[in-house]
């Protein structure tokens, strides 16, 4: 019995610290911390170092949230959340927001009632093999054995395109991206296929990561990206703001650095992105200086992808259709006025 | 002398709801149920409550769409465009399969190690009591894990068996193959009147024991002693043997051969289904030995003396005398073990084993996102399993029981 | 007489032999093996077999404890140590110890909380398990250990747990006073005051008294992880699974068939989907907004689980006591209360430590399975960060043997514990 004290307080804790109420934005500002979902780990997107500390992508895009709304981009506790998982405890708002690689499709939109707030890596799926195999498209794939994780589109597009080209092939489940990977250097499966961005990450965790190649095709959209829950639109409009506040930074061509002088001599749009002109921010429910705190908290969106994903990390991912529209990409964030 | 009697029937009074032990029950149970009840009606009303927040609504028809996801193991036919339902009885069937292969295998196991840690032989003793502590006291998650890492990553590959000095080789005549995909044995393949011979062997079987009880029928009433062992065995598969060469050999094997990527042909045993069977069998053999040397050791001394001062020899005096006392005391452990296997069996999402906690608690629950179905499925299966094999204990004890006087 | 034998016999010894050895197939090691290893040719065959799986055992494990690498950054620079001989990469558990043994994220400056903790478990639960040892004095600390254990793994202000403390003591003194009157008013009383109490102290609010720096239960992880739902789920589970075992037993229709439909419930599934039910289904039945740390749903589904099979122990034993105790008790004029806690339950409990120790070596064991639910026990860091790692990718044998090991040596540990306990109990039955 004498144990069940600190059961009693927990709970008691859990309670007033949950019973707040609907306005997220209240929750994090209260708990003093975003509680952001992320994978149990994918090098590059999310995964936590030596240390402990979370790296990544998706990271950056919860801490560039945090810092918009609680002016620290420290302050976010990262939950670690499985294929199974995730969707739950972005329901039952274990978690804030959910930055885990996430394609955005029309039942987990509509069905499963949750807010896509934008798209931040435009991904499809893709087949990595040993180079030993000599296998150079996926259509010479007819009889192999592929690992695919669980949960994921992947799987049903596999199915698809396997079935579309009459093919046959074993799948091995497996749960998480560091089985996946262990299986497939075991030799268990011939192929892993997941997100091309996820094959390159983990090819890049490889030992020797020049055995393995990417197959060249693509065989699905995963538009991949933060989602919220459905129904508290102000919260959903702030993280997608700050995704798109990120994006539009590196189109006017704000950055960590720059930021200072932007926010004195940029052009009008700049100026009201930072915060010196309009009050945007009071419109969020935030102070003026939102969008600055979180481009400041890790750069815009091209320095947070050539600091964790790009040419000259490890994963090396080319920008691709994750280029501005600009520059031949998919890249388009609505003007901020 | 006054005599004891009832006391007077007083009015009810409400404070003897709480004082008399006549009422004092009926009050503790009311409390209970409106507790019960109120705990429900307050977790109802939570789930209507965030379930309305969500937008979300109970059903159960999305398990008629088609699943749209593969199976590596299927007992029945089964494609991506059939339904939930058919994939979550692929899933059953694999559970049921897993766990009937490991309640086989744990019994040997379990039975050998328990004879032997009673051997006289000081080595073997002190082996099977090593092998007993290590697998009981290491959780069976991490023999799971074990020896699927030993299935994949000791394992050679489909691609080692390529070339002239290939690194590695096929086993018993070239027909077993073990890769680190599993284990490839030859598939029998029936002609026409392949069956036959299968049926005839049946009667076969059939056929010996009711030889053998004949026998012991003869031996009881006459005395005289038809030879058991060699008869029997020659009833079951000499006209098995007969029919298969008299019908021009109906029955091949198909060897597994190397193509493709992978080995074709023949039987597949998944690594995953191996090391799930393997290690539910060893740890659960471990608990089941410990049952049969208890079992064994509660037939008093008496017993085993009493027989042999009859003469009885000493295998006889096993089969005879001490086996069916300690049957008694082993069975309902067994039983309850043969449960815990069968549960254990849900750790298959492990090992990406496609067993019913893998496809209907698995990817079905992911697909669609309806935990809360799912999951109330899962468990109604469990549970289904668990209480009817509760039943089936309850109807052993009570028949043992009645043999007791 | 005497003068005739002398003439008839020609030697008459006079002294005693010196006693001969026995033959030497018949003492010493040679003897032993005879009986023991060889008495005859079945016999020998087994002793053959068994000395050939030790010596395939010791010779294929040898090399590669002696090999061992213990000190390298990677499984690379293992790899290059050994030139290709057979050897295991320690260097993993020297490089990674502490996230084995506290999860990846708990503050490596705070390591020495958990430690201590762990280390008081021991005064703790001293007096508990070897009672006639030490003096009961130490059951204080013994009731006193979760407050301290839960202030130094949490950390936070030290006026949680000591508020905590508070309702459970004004608790026991409500209990006490109105006890003897009734049980059940002593019993609920003392739970409406503790209640009062924590409401009463909730309402202080936040404060930084005395505290420590805190950290949140999903930084938590590793062995420490899997000790902590032991531990606290099967204290947890006893008084749980005590109610419900008298709730079975009892004669009241409706509170038995409460009883055994949610232990029928429990021990029907298995323990995986009531992990489910904690990580995924057991949100959308607690009030909107609440929100429960995934701990602390697990620690609830376990301890279900958990009560479920010590009521089965307990229920047993209840079984086990002569029907005479239970008149006894009648006859004396106890009403159930009385008779359950002074009379039975003593003697009820007593009989069924060594079930309710193997209940709980299982649910250790069991622990292991929040891996599955993306929670980083000792199984779920080997599977996931370590393995994924670029530096450790592949070293597979020595970090589950040495998981393996861990368990092992806890697990045989408490279990001849419950052996010893088993003895030193039996000696009073004869």
């Amino acid at each position: 019995m004498k144990n069940s004290v600190f059961l009693g307080a927990l709970t008691a804790a859990g309670l007033t610290a949950g019973v707040a109420g609907a306005a997220t934005l209240d929750d994090v500002k209260e708990r003093g911390t975003l509680n952001c979902g992320v994978t149990t780990g994918l090098v590059g997107f999310a995964a936590p170092d030596a240390n402990g500390e979370w790296g990544g992508f998706d990271v950056g895009v919860c801490r560039a949230v945090a810092a918009a709304v609680l002016g620290d981009p420290t302050a976010v506790e990262f939950v670690p959340t499985t294929g199974k998982t995730r969707f739950t405890a972005l329901a039952s708002g274990e978690i804030d927001m959910l930055a885990r690689n996430t394609t955005w499709t029309f039942s987990r939109d509509v069905d499963l009632k949750f807010e896509f707030v934008g798209v931040n890596y435009y991904d499809g799926q893709g087949f990595m093999v040993p180079k030993a195999l000599g296998v150079s498209s996926a259509t010479e794939l007819d009889g192999a054995t592929v690992c695919i994780q669980t949960g994921t589109t992947t799987e049903l597009n596999l199915a698809d395109y396997f079935r579309n080209n009459n093919m046959e092939y074993t799948p091995v489940p497996i749960e998480t991206n560091a089985e996946a990977q262990q299986q497939y250097l075991a030799g268990a499966c011939d192929v892993y296929t997941t997100d091309a961005s996820g094959l390159a990450a983990t090819r890049a965790a490889f030992e020797s990561p020049g055995d393995h190649v990417v197959l060249p095709e693509i065989i699905s959209k995963e538009p991949l990206g933060p989602l919220v829950r459905h129904g508290d639109n102000d919260w959903g409009d702030i993280v997608r703001w700050t995704l798109n506040a990120l994006i539009a930074a590196e189109e006017y061509g704000i950055t960590s650095a720059n930021i200072d002088e932007m926010s004195a001599s940029g052009n009008p749009e700049v100026k009201r992105i930072l915060g010196s002109e309009g009050d945007l921010g009071a419109m969020l429910g935030l102070d003026a200086e939102w969008a600055k705190r979180a481009i400041g908290a890790g750069g815009n969106y091209g320095e947070l992808f050539a600091k964790n994903i790009g040419e000259s990390t490890p994963i090396g991912l080319s920008r691709g259709l994750n280029a501005q529209w600009t520059e031949g990409g998919l890249l388009y964030a609505p003007p901020f006025r | 002398m006054t005599t004891l009697s009832d006391p007077p029937q007083s009015a009810f009074k409400p404070s003897m709801l709480l004082n008399d032990t006549r009422y004092r029950g009926y009050t503790f149970q009311f409390i209970a149920l409106v507790c019960v009840a109120a705990l429900f009606a307050y977790l109802g009303s939570n789930l209507a409550q965030n379930l309305r927040d969500a937008g979300l609504v109970i059903s159960f028809d999305f398990l008629g769409e088609p699943a749209n996801y593969d199976i590596n193991q299927t007992l029945i036919e089964y494609n991506n465009q059939m339904d939930h339902w058919r994939a979550a009885l692929v899933g059953v069937l694999n559970t049921l399969l897993v766990s009937f292969l490991a309640c086989i295998t744990a019994t040997v196991i379990g039975v050998f190690a328990g004879v032997a840690r009673l051997s006289q032989n000081w080595l073997v003793r002190k082996l099977m009591s090593a092998y007993v502590e290590a697998f009981r006291n290491v959780p069976v998650l991490i023999w799971i894990i074990i020896i699927f890492t030993v299935m994949t990553a000791v394992m050679p590959s489909p691609r080692d068996f390529r070339g002239e000095d290939a690194a590695a080789s096929m086993v018993l005549f070239d027909s077993v193959a073990f890769t680190n995909r599993g284990v490839y044995i030859p598939k029998p393949i029936f002609a026409p009147g392949g069956w036959s011979v299968i049926y005839v062997f049946l009667a076969g079987v059939v056929g010996a024991f009711w030889y053998r009880r004949y026998a012991t029928k003869l031996l009881y009433a006459t005395g005289k002693l038809l030879p058991m062992g060699w008869p029997a065995l020659a009833i079951a598969f000499v006209p098995a043997i007969l029919v298969f060469f008299i019908l021009g050999r109906p029955i091949t094997l198909e060897y597994p051969e190397l193509g493709g990527f992978n080995f074709q042909g023949g039987i597949n045993i998944l690594g995953s289904l191996i090391a799930l069977w393997f290690a539910l069998a060893i740890y659960t053999g471990a608990f089941i030995a410990e049952n049969v040397r208890a079992g064994i050791l509660s037939v008093s001394k008496g017993q085993t003396e009493a027989a042999a001062s009859l003469g009885l020899r000493p295998n006889r005096i096993m089969n005879l005398v001490i086996l069916p006392q300690a049957l008694r005391v082993i069975i309902p452990p067994l039983i309850s073990h043969y449960l815990n296997i069968t549960k254990n069996s849900s750790l298959a999402i492990a090992v990406g084993y496609m067993d019913l906690t893998g496809t209907l608690g698995g990817i079905t629950l992911n697909q669609t996102g309806r935990a809360i179905e799912c999951i109330l499925l899962l468990m109604a299966f469990y549970l289904t399993i668990s209480l009817s094999i509760s039943a089936v204990m309850n109807v052993y004890n009570k028949s043992v029981s009645l043999k007791e006087r | 007489m005497a003068d005739t034998h002398a003439h008839s016999v020609r030697f008459v010894r006079e002294t005693m032999l010196p006693q001969q050895e026995p033959p030497a197939a018949e003492r010493g090691a040679v003897k032993w093996m005879r009986q023991n290893l060889f008495s005859n040719l079945r016999n020998s065959i087994f002793t053959l077999i068994a000395i050939y799986c030790v010596y395939w055992l010791v010779t294929s494990l040898y090399p590669w404890f002696a090999n061992g690498i213990w000190d390298a950054p990677s499984i690379r620079a293992c790899r290059e140590i050994l030139e290709g001989d057979v050897g295991g990469c320690f260097a993993v558990l020297t490089e990674r110890w502490n996230q084995l043994l506290f999860g990846f994220q708990y503050p490596s400056e705070l390591y020495w909380r958990p430690t201590l903790a762990f280390l008081l478990l021991f005064i703790a639960i001293a007096p508990v398990l070897f009672r006639k040892v030490f003096p009961a004095q130490m059951l204080i600390f013994t009731a006193l250990y979760p407050f301290i254990a839960y202030y130094l793994i949490w950390g936070g202000s030290i006026l949680v747990p000591v508020m905590a403390l508070l309702g459970f003591v004004a608790g026991y003194m409500v209990y006490a006073r109105l006890v003897t009157q009734s049980f059940a008013m002593g019993f609920f009383g003392g739970i409406i005051a503790a209640f009062v109490v924590w409401w009463l102290t909730g309402l202080v609010g936040e404060s930084t008294f005395l505290a420590l720096e805190p950290v949140a239960s999903r930084n938590m992880g590793g062995f420490m992880l899997n000790l902590m739902l032991g531990t606290v789920c099967v204290s947890l589970s006893i008084p749980f699974g005590i109610a419900l075992a008298l709730g079975r037993q009892s004669s009241m229709p409706i509170i038995k068939w409460i009883c055994v439909i949610f232990i029928e419930f429990v021990r029907g599934v298995p323990l995986i989907t009531l992990l489910f039910v904690a990580s995924v289904v057991l949100a959308y039945f607690l009030p909107p907004g609440a929100n429960f740390d995934l701990f602390v749903r697990v620690v609830i589904m376990i301890t279900m689980f958990a009560s479920a099979y010590i009521a089965e122990v307990i229920r047993g034993a209840l079984a086990a006591l002569p029907k005479g105790q239970y008149e006894a008790a009648d006859s004396l004029g106890l009403d159930y209360p009385q008779a359950m806690r002074l009379i039975i339950l003593p003697q009820a409990l007593k009989i069924s430590i060594p079930g309710i120790v193997n209940v709980a070596v299982g649910l250790f064991k069991d622990t292991t399975l929040v891996s599955i639910i993306s929670m980083f026990d000792l199984v779920g860091m080997i599977r996931g960060p370590i393995l994924a790692s670029t530096e450790w990718n592949g070293v597979y044998w020595e970090l589950l043997g040495f998981a393996a090991l861990l368990f092992f040596v806890v697990c045989f540990g408490i279990s001849k514990y419950s052996q010893w306990l088993e003895k030193e109990l039996a000696t009073d039955h004869r």
